[in-house]
């Protein structure tokens, strides 16, 4: 197919549209027995029109067509250590270090040392196992949220919340990021007890009880949040520690690494 | 820009010949599925590399005995290493579809797979997908529709920040997603729409290949018309979320597009254009301005580059032909945007590419240019000034499809008056046409009397000439055949009557 040549210099040129010929047509132009009318056409999805090019996207899917450009390969690299206070896992390769660093350091409770899938989920769980003042205010409106990315719901209790994930959102009855907290008193923020939107829990183990017990032990309640971006800490106010103690800083929780 | 990204399943070790083999084989099965309606596929993510450094011997199929012993060291191991390696080995063999029946046929199996998923040991949890991602892979629906107690997992960790970890989740929902509307109607109540419109955010081009893929998955859907594009009552829906306008800016051309990336959402595009739901709202986003640029981008890049450009041009095409038939594109002014002699260019440049690299594709461009052409005097008029006619017409012989398409789009030009098929004849069209006239498809020849028509009656010269090119003895074949005669008859009195 031979194009006019110019034509690829008309493309990068500037924008612009013919002067439009004078449009001057004859009532006998498509009359009977012809039949042409110039009209625009849409194809529905399943069309046989599209079969080509359907094949051609899935046989690109099922990478039966080869592409183009090599993907870099993986580098390895010499051994190397975590470097986050307390963790001592070795890695020989960035991608799986990422992948480390994200499931346990990155979304970390500063009060309680868990760690959670997403920040979302983080902030849910400080809001209610570390804010005195959601306790508060939890008995008098809803306010446990809906876990689920998009929905707007709260609830009064997180019961409720739960219910609303198993019927509404389909979720599992054990879902592990949801475990109902065993309320001590309003004014708690310790994170001694279980909670909502709890922390990745054990390795394989389906309870959530006996991890916690394991973890709370060691993870000592920091009354400070460190200065990530903890949105509640204003509402502690930096000099009130909560008569229990605990210095300043992380406190590093050996036993819960080992356990990795 | 245009660098594509290889697809992680390489064939090993096959000879060319083979190859082919598998290919024609593959696209016939597709052919009778598309047909059938039942046109499904699944990607499957599996790293070479890292099989290369597992020692590369040939994976086994497990029993029963060995999966539980398996699954077991991975859950309650001590050594940290071995637990590790006991998922290794386990997903080695899930590789095997008889591994992946006896997997699923193990009580308890997939809660200590999930178990396992949502442990906090980042390494486990990494393994403990790809055994997922295996499983989701399976043509078994029972083996993928096992996997659905891991849904709502998956879903959380798509708002995570390991990005390997969501391309891998996100593979792994886009298998699921097209196994079946059952789980389907299970992953829209757990929020996959609202979770993939956060998720695409994300800066890294794995991730958002991967999630136009799921989504594309999604959007393919039989009853996505109906439930996953518009607003339901419940819940979110795709025209409902700030996907589209994501998608948009994803498709914007620059340094930044990345073709994979692209073409999965240009797939999401045209599954929502074509289900025609709401396609005004796509056209206020800016769609048609969007896709005409990538259009003249892809055009430009033609000659750059030997990336798969069809995989991208493919859907483009579809999209902007569909929106110019909606009416709002006359109301916002659309489809004056594209009566730029450069969208002219570019898709002759096109069509030349997909003549030497994908023949099949040409109608889809020509379809394109009948709706550019249908209701433009403008664009006519530039096919006209721009020369492009003889290059339309040298694609005639190419097959009866593009034949009818290249005669229909001569007809918009010719039907728009005399002013027009002044500039059509005297020149290589009436010789074609005749050429045309001397087809055996019906459809052909009829398109062929319709724009004869039109020409002996705006420009009555052509008449003449078609008598002295023999025209009459072609025109006499067909006036026997019931479709073609009244016409045939029609023009031979005109002729005769000059």
């Amino acid at each position: 197919m031979q194009l006019p040549p110019g034509l690829h210099a008309r493309l990068g040129g500037p924008p612009g549209a013919a002067e439009p010929l004078p449009v001057e047509r004859d009532p006998a132009a498509g009359a009977s027995p012809f039949h042409f009318a110039a009209r625009r056409v849409r194809f529905p999805r399943e069309h046989e029109f599209f079969e080509d090019g359907d094949v051609q996207r899935h046989l690109y899917l099922q990478d039966v067509l080869t592409q183009v450009a090599e993907e870099p390969e993986r580098p390895r690299v010499p051994e190397f250590t975590c470097q986050v206070a307390g963790c001592c896992q070795v890695f020989d390769s960035l991608e799986d270090y990422e992948h480390h660093y994200h499931t346990l350091h990155r979304n970390v409770c500063s009060f309680c040392r868990r760690s959670f899938p997403s920040l979302h989920l983080l902030d849910v769980h400080i809001l209610e196992w570390h804010d005195s003042l959601f306790q508060i205010l939890s008995e008098r409106q809803d306010m446990y949220q809906c876990l689920v990315e998009g929905c707007a719901e709260k609830f009064k209790t997180s019961k409720d919340r739960k219910d609303h994930l198993v019927r509404r959102h389909l979720y599992p009855a054990d879902f592990r990021f949801d475990k109902p907290k065993k309320s001590k008193g309003p004014a708690t923020p310790g994170a001694t007890v279980q909670g909502s939107a709890e922390a990745l829990g054990d390795d394989g183990e389906q309870s959530g009880g006996d991890a916690m017990e394991v973890s709370s032990e060691h993870a000592a309640p920091v009354p400070e949040p460190v200065a990530e971006r903890r949105t509640y800490s204003h509402r502690i106010p930096s000099t009130i520690c909560f008569g229990q103690g605990a210095s300043r800083g992380f406190k590093s929780s050996k036993k819960k690494k080992n356990q990795q | 820009m245009w660098s594509g990204r290889q697809g992680r399943l390489r064939p090993v070790g096959c000879a060319v010949e083979e190859l082919r083999c598998r290919w024609r084989e593959r696209e016939a099965a597709l052919r009778k599925a598309r047909r059938e309606q039942q046109l499904i596929s699944k990607r499957l993510l599996r790293d070479d590399a890292l099989e290369e450094t597992e020692g590369g011997c040939v994976a086994m199929t497990l029993g029963e005995a060995e999966i539980q012993q398996f699954l077991g060291l991975a859950q309650r191991g001590t050594e940290e290493k071995e637990r590790e390696k006991a998922l290794v080995s386990l997903r080695r063999g899930l590789q095997h579809p008889e591994t992946q029946q006896a997997f699923i046929l193990l009580e308890g199996s997939m809660r200590t797979l999930v178990g396992l998923l949502t442990s906090n040991q980042a390494l486990l949890q990494l393994e403990a997908a790809r055994c997922l991602h295996e499983l989701s892979h399976s043509e078994q629906s029972a083996v993928a529709e096992a996997c659905l107690p891991a849904t709502s997992y998956l879903l959380t960790y798509l708002s995570g920040h390991s990005s390997d970890f969501i391309e891998l989740c996100l593979y792994t929902l886009g298998n699921l997603i097209v196994e079946s509307e059952a789980v389907r109607r299970q992953l829209l109540p757990q929020g996959i729409v609202p979770s993939l419109a956060a998720c695409i955010q994300s800066p890294h081009l794995t991730v958002l290949e991967a999630l136009g893929y799921a989504l594309s998955q999604l959007l393919q859907a039989k009853e996505a018309p109906e439930a996953i594009i518009p607003s339901p009552s419940a819940g979110s829906s795709v025209l409902g979320s700030t996907l589209p306008q994501h998608i948009l800016q994803l498709l914007q051309p620059g340094p930044k597009l990345n073709l994979g990336v692209a073409v999965e959402f240009a797939w999401c595009l045209h599954y929502i254009i074509c289900s025609q739901v709401n396609n005004a709202l796509l056209i206020s986003h800016g769609c048609l301005s969007t896709l005409g640029l990538l259009l003249l981008d892809m055009a430009g890049a033609v000659q750059r580059t030997d990336a798969r450009l069809e995989l991208l041009a493919c859907p483009v095409l579809r999209c902007l032909s569909n929106l110019l038939t909606e009416a709002a594109v006359e109301i916002v002014g659309g489809a004056n945007q594209l009566e730029d002699e450069r969208v002219a260019a570019a898709l002759f440049i096109l069509l030349q590419f997909f003549l030497q690299k994908q023949p099949s594709l040409l109608p889809e461009g020509l379809w394109l240019l009948n709706n550019l052409t249908a209701n433009s005097p403008s664009f006519c008029t530039s096919l006209l000034s721009m020369d492009l006619i003889e290059p339309l017409l040298q694609l005639l012989p190419v097959s009866n499809v593009v034949s009818v398409l290249v005669l229909t789009v001569l007809c918009n030009v010719a039907e728009k008056g005399p002013a027009y098929c002044q500039r059509l004849w005297p020149g290589p069209l009436l010789p074609c046409l005749i050429g045309t006239l001397a087809f055996s498809d019906t459809e052909v020849v009829g398109h062929s009397l319709e724009l004869l028509q039109l020409l002996f009656l705006y420009q009555p010269e052509t008449a003449e000439a078609f008598l002295q090119q023999s025209g009459l003895q072609v025109l006499e074949r067909h006036q026997e055949a019931a479709q073609l005669q009244d016409r045939v008859h029609a023009l031979q009195k005109t002729a005769l009557h000059r």
